[in-house]
């Protein structure tokens, strides 16, 4: 949609270019290439104008779109290219706040604390991503964290689902249901995410990038799975 | 980076003619950044190597095999750690797996290009492999008992990766220095690098990966079975390995160091296995929660 704007605003410019004046009284004339810059320029002018609820609803859209993206995984660039890391984070913090609560009679022997949570999947997506760039990966530093953070969206679900599901009692058919739950949102995880990534890698590495992102979504699905509501 | 490129391709030209004139017959390696040969390890040591035609590459990149001029902060220079395929990794591992005699795993397997995935994923696999078969055999024991509520134990996976992770760097640091002081001080012919060091020691570890898997098996007589073979294949890695350095040094030091090599890793599986694979006696409840509360105390005398 930001290319779709830039050729709406291209057109008035071309047509009436001695209106256009970009410095001071001297009108634009003759043979221009219009950078790329130049409608960006006039773009900043007008989203520093908006109004803050459509900055946000715009944010908010982007977000929502890779969401939908994930939930879907095709090989789009979109993701890709427009990277932002709200929504990990949002993700981060959801899935780290429902995780607290675990059992805790004894600090020690419970589950992980809300630092450990953030800690495990911030570090871990920045192993991955520093282990995916060493191998020769064309994928960037910040594409590759937004990818693995959106792809924890099928593992939210699940956690919700499994407190759910916890709610009802916690005997051996609820840790089947959570089970069978919380393996195939990982497997979604990690195929939605290897949908990303894999293009970036030569394909005689494919497999060594893509086995740190099991692993990850493995030990965060088994954080998943292990949660137990104090007694 | 450098600064005069043209002073020191001059440079290394002669330190090249030097050797080939000391040695006619070898041939030479020349490296290239991004090229999929891979450079030599980290540390100060040519190795002289086939290699394929890449041209007369004899550019700055030789001179990280030298002297480390690439500088440790350019992130090429530790992307020459990961210089490694699918198939290599996998190839590495299965050597691992099956030490023979005679098959030094740095020279036959590693053949001077040594990795980092590899060490470095395996000990991540085995901190929570470790962590998770722990936690699951823990709950198995205590199955029977009424009273038990599961809990996830989170904290062992912070005490696995700092065990583990110790091991895995300080131990071959300990080694590496420990042979190439010996080597200065003896003369012998050039020890491993620092990189090799560590690479074997990674690649040994795996064979823990399944043995932590299998120790859920509630069976003392299956868990020590398990450590004795563990230890036998990973040590003889690494006995292997490091015998064929040190048998040229005085006999006493010899044997210390490759009977010092086997202890630290018997340590490690013993350790292991004793502090995540706690064997609870079937009991009723009382005893089992002062196990729950104090792991460190009470669970290390089984």
């Amino acid at each position: 949609e930001k290319m779709a704007e830039v050729d709406e605003l291209s057109k008035p410019m071309f047509a009436g270019l001695s209106d256009v004046s970009i410095s001071g009284d001297i009108p634009v004339e003759g043979e221009i290439n219009v950078p790329v810059g130049t409608p960006s320029h006039d773009d900043e002018y007008s989203t520093l104008d908006e109004p803050v609820k459509d900055t946000i609803l715009r944010d908010l859209k982007a977000v929502g779109k890779k969401f939908v993206h994930v939930m879907y995984p095709k090989k789009s660039s979109t993701l890709l290219r427009d990277w932002d890391l709200w929504g990990p984070l949002l993700l981060c913090v959801t899935l780290a706040l429902m995780l607290q609560g675990g059992s805790v009679d004894s600090k020690e022997d419970g589950g992980p604390q809300f630092a450990e949570v953030f800690v495990i999947i911030w570090f871990g997506s920045v192993i991955i991503t520093l282990n995916s760039k060493l191998l020769g990966g064309t994928i960037s530093f910040f594409q590759s964290l937004c990818v693995l953070g959106y792809c924890i969206m099928p593992l939210t679900v699940a956690m919700i689902v499994c407190r759910l599901v916890l709610l009802g009692g916690s005997g051996t058919v609820s840790f089947i249901v959570r089970l069978i739950v919380v393996t195939a949102s990982f497997s979604w995880s990690t195929f939605a995410s290897t949908a990303f990534l894999a293009d970036s890698q030569p394909s005689n590495r494919k497999a060594l990038v893509v086995y740190p992102v099991f692993l990850f979504y493995f030990v965060i699905g088994w954080m998943i799975l292990t949660f137990s509501p104090s007694a | 980076t450098m600064a005069s490129p043209d002073d020191l391709k001059f440079q290394e030209f002669e330190e090249a003619t030097d050797l080939l004139l000391a040695d006619p017959g070898a041939s030479t390696l020349s490296m290239s950044g991004s090229s999929s040969t891979a450079p030599a390890g980290a540390t100060g040591d040519i190795k002289l190597d086939m290699s394929d035609d890449e041209g007369q590459e004899e550019s700055s990149e030789l001179l990280r095999g030298e002297k480390q001029t690439s500088g440790f902060w350019t992130f090429e220079y530790y992307q020459s750690f990961f210089n490694v395929d699918t198939m290599q990794v996998l190839d590495r591992v299965k050597r691992s797996l099956v030490p023979l005699p005679g098959r030094n795993f740095i020279k036959h397997t590693l053949q001077s290009s040594p990795d980092l995935y590899g060490p470095f994923w395996i000990c991540v696999t085995l901190v929570f492999s470790l962590a998770i078969s722990g936690n699951l055999s823990t709950f198995l024991n205590s199955l029977g008992s009424p009273d038990y509520h599961y809990r996830p134990q989170f904290h062992r996976v912070t005490i696995a990766a700092v065990v583990i992770f110790l091991y895995a760097w300080l131990v071959p640091l300990g080694v590496w220095g420990f042979l190439t002081w010996r080597q200065r001080e003896e003369r012998q012919q050039s020890g491993y690098s620092f990189l090799e060091t560590v690479c074997v020691y990674g690649y040994s570890l795996f064979i823990y990966i399944p043995t932590s898997v299998l120790w859920i098996l509630p069976f003392e007589w299956l868990r020590w079975l398990l450590i004795l073979v563990a230890m036998v294949i990973s040590g003889s890695v690494l006995v292997l390995t490091f015998w064929p350095v040190v048998r040229d040094d005085t006999q006493v030091t010899a044997f210390a160091t490759v009977a010092t090599i086997v202890v630290l890793h018997a340590l490690l599986s013993i350790g292991c296995k004793m502090y995540f694979f706690q064997t609870a006696t079937r009991t009723p409840v009382p005893t089992l929660a002062p196990n729950h509360t104090a792991p460190q105390l009470t669970n290390k005398t089984h």
